[in-house]
């Protein structure tokens, strides 16, 4: 009898901005400072898109909304990483990484006014709509990652998901098959610390999540997802990794600010200097910060930025406005199938003279007519 | 050249010839590379198609999830689930993703994906080996269910449901695979949501698919009555017209299906008939199903499953 150690693993963690301000400079990502500006006014548009969007929300003019506050980094600087005709496979909470991708706001505010607008894919931009089941998309980006590898491209899917998804078993078996087929997929674990209620050491004795990739055999490693450039430095060594068919995992340590959405109020189950001790490492002030020290942003430049995303947000939100005017009810019946089935067909017509009485006062339905739906 | 093939084998030209038309069309699940599936309907398309034919882990949700972005980059996914129970692994994806992904993004992405598993009991497998889940997947709207009755039926609907634009779950009856042989053309598609008068008749309507339409002619040969029988060949989308047609002409039907009775879609097929032929009736609809029972394991699987005494019985009672 013998015994011995199989196997070893390491889980690596990157931190080029650290939260007191220092800089690994030799970590410091090749970036140009447009391209850092563009990284800060990012971050600031996905910030002020989520206040206004909880402030209609309170109005009464969105739905449920989840808004990703102090969670700019870890989205942004992963999407920044990715090219344009790679695909983003989001959550529900992924409004900074999508609209970085190309997503229009309005098609934000659409998707939180309850019309499947928002959920259309404009033109050309690789990126499938919000996935609501906790965990379920991981495997539809695995499924793309593998499709582009078949077809002998190297476009790369990167998919967004919490620290409560890696519970489930969806997640591993994403991780296991984007393995097994060498799917072009980068798997961005955003640890915010909550599951609606649950804390993070509710929802697994693991050390990290990273080290859940171990098990599937693909590279785990964990980020200051509060530091825009580690996160970017870490996200642009994945992106290229899996575009060689190396998929990889990045837990992105982060806090979520605020609400899980805007149904939830998170003073229940969190402490006050919890939150105050996370404001602190706030991604957007420590960037700020830096690029201020480093002369590259200024008071002048910060108020220009502020006056554009401003009169952006107005923009989509009228944009957003106005398409919810104009929806048509009828719509939900035309996109279920390619061909309406004969059944389908049937309650369409049902539907659509019942609308039609509703509008003519008095409008007599036809209730000889078949069909179901009438009245 | 039409060969005589049994509907296992139908199953594989079927997909031989659709990777050969179409380089989109992908082919996966447990089982189906190296050994050629657990019941040999893939066998030997992986040395043909390596580079489109693959095993694939023990992940039903797993398979199912990923065939949504396969699709989403352009591809055919045409999965395979060992058997149609281990699909309960995967409905989530099915319902949460498969089936909305068109009407959720309105039209931009969508998912023409096969999802081919065998269902129905008779060939004394294990528990969790025989199930007939087809009204839970007919009542997910954006999915297809079709059930082939034979190789020919097999080769027509297969073909159809993977040039279709949208998902199908492809219901393959375990205990015909096979039973027999029957000449099934090379060229052989058969539009979705048509039914087949399989036998005119005057007297009553027998409906039956799958696995039990066998049955069902064996039945409708020992009545002393000209019986109609029809194969719906999808559940969703259903003929209707065929159905109502033929109840008004004989004013009398049975319901055949292997499946439990509650919810099950006799009830359904019985709903549209009251709807659009009440008044041609001359008695109630007869139901002949499996009970509102687990399928039992198999030293008890024939008294589970409906067979020509039952559905006989069935349709006596309709013409009494």
């Amino acid at each position: 009898m013998t015994e011995e150690t199989v196997a070893r693993f390491d889980i690596r963690s990157v931190q080029v901005l650290s939260p007191d301000e220092t800089v690994d400079e030799e970590l410091v990502p090749d970036l140009t400072d447009d391209q850092l500006l563009d990284l800060y006014e990012w971050m600031k548009r996905s910030r002020r898109l989520d206040e206004r969007a909880i402030a209609l929300q309170r109005r009464g003019e969105l739905g449920t909304y989840a808004p990703a506050i102090g969670q700019e980094a870890a989205q942004i600087g992963t999407a920044f990483a990715a090219a344009d005709d790679d695909w983003l496979v989001p959550s529900f909470r992924e409004q900074p990484a999508l609209m970085v991708h190309g997503t229009p706001p309005e098609k934000v505010l659409q998707y939180a006014m309850g019309m499947e607008e928002g959920a259309e894919i404009p033109g050309g931009e690789g990126a499938l709509p919000p996935a609501i089941p906790v965990g379920s998309q991981p495997l539809h980006a695995t499924g793309v990652g593998w499709g582009e590898s078949l077809q002998g491209r190297d476009t790369v899917a990167v998919t967004y998901f919490g620290d409560g998804a890696t519970s489930e078993g969806d997640v591993y078996e994403a991780l296991n098959l984007a393995g097994v087929y060498d799917a072009q997929t980068v798997f961005v674990c955003q640890n915010n610390r909550y599951a609606i209620s649950t804390g993070i050491e509710k929802q697994t004795e693991a050390e990290t999540l990273a080290q859940k990739a171990i098990a599937a055999g693909i590279e785990g490693i964990q980020v200051d997802g509060n530091d825009v450039l580690g996160v970017y430095r870490v996200a642009n060594e994945a992106v290229e990794k899996a575009r060689n068919g190396d998929p990889v995992m990045i837990e992105a340590l982060t806090y979520r600010r605020s609400m899980h959405t805007t149904s939830d109020d998170p003073s229940v189950y969190r402490e006050a200097d919890e939150e105050a001790e996370w404001e602190a490492r706030d991604p957007i002030v420590r960037f700020q910060m830096y690029l201020e020290d480093r002369g590259v942003l200024d008071e002048e430049t910060k108020a220009e930025i502020e006056d554009r995303i401003e009169s952006e947000v107005a923009g989509a939100i009228d944009r957003a406005r106005e398409a919810k005017a104009e929806i048509d009810p009828a719509d939900m019946f035309r996109y279920v199938y390619a061909d309406m089935p004969p059944e389908l067909e049937r309650q369409f017509e049902a539907f659509e003279r019942s609308e039609e009485a509703e509008r003519v006062p008095d409008g007599g339905v036809d209730r000889d007519s078949g069909g179901g739906l009438d009245g | 050249m039409a060969e005589r093939l049994r509907m296992v084998e139908a199953v594989r030209e079927t997909l031989r010839a659709e990777l050969e038309r179409d380089d989109g069309v992908v082919v996966y699940g447990e089982d189906v590379g190296r050994a050629g599936g657990v019941f040999r309907a893939t066998q030997g398309l992986m040395d043909e198609h390596p580079d489109r034919v693959f095993d694939a882990p023990v992940a039903e949700a797993g398979i199912v999830g990923m065939g949504v972005g396969l699709a989403a980059t352009g591809m055919t996914p045409v999965p395979e689930i060992q058997f149609q129970s281990f699909l309960y692994q995967g409905f989530h994806q099915l319902a949460q993703h498969v089936a909305r992904i068109r009407s959720r993004t309105r039209g931009t992405i969508t998912c023409p994906m096969t999802i081919r598993t065998p269902y129905g009991g008779g060939i004394h497998a294990l528990e969790l080996h025989s199930e007939s889940f087809e009204a839970g997947f007919a009542h997910v709207p954006g999915l297809q269910v079709v059930f082939p009755s034979s190789p020919a039926e097999t080769k027509g609907l297969l073909t159809a449901a993977i040039r279709s634009p949208d998902p199908v779950v492809f219901m393959e009856p375990t205990r015909l695979y096979r039973s027999f042989r029957e000449e099934v053309p090379d060229e052989h598609e058969i539009p979705l949501g048509e039914a087949r008068v399989v036998e005119s008749g005057e007297d009553i309507t027998a409906i039956a698919w799958g696995s039990m339409l066998r049955e069902t002619l064996d039945a409708a040969d020992e009545v002393d009555a000209s019986v109609e029988v029809i194969d719906p060949r999808t559940l969703y989308p259903l003929d209707t017209a065929t159905i109502v047609d033929s109840v008004r002409k004989t004013g009398r039907c049975c319901v055949v299906h292997e499946a439990p009775r509650t919810a099950g879609m006799a009830g359904e097929i019985t709903a549209r008939i009251n709807e659009e032929a009440f008044y041609y009736l001359e008695a109630p609809i007869e139901r002949v199903t499996g009970y509102d029972v687990p399928v039992p394991l198999f030293a008890r699987e024939d008294a589970y499953l409906p067979d020509a005494d039952r559905i006989e019985t069935g349709l006596r009672r309709a013409l009494e």
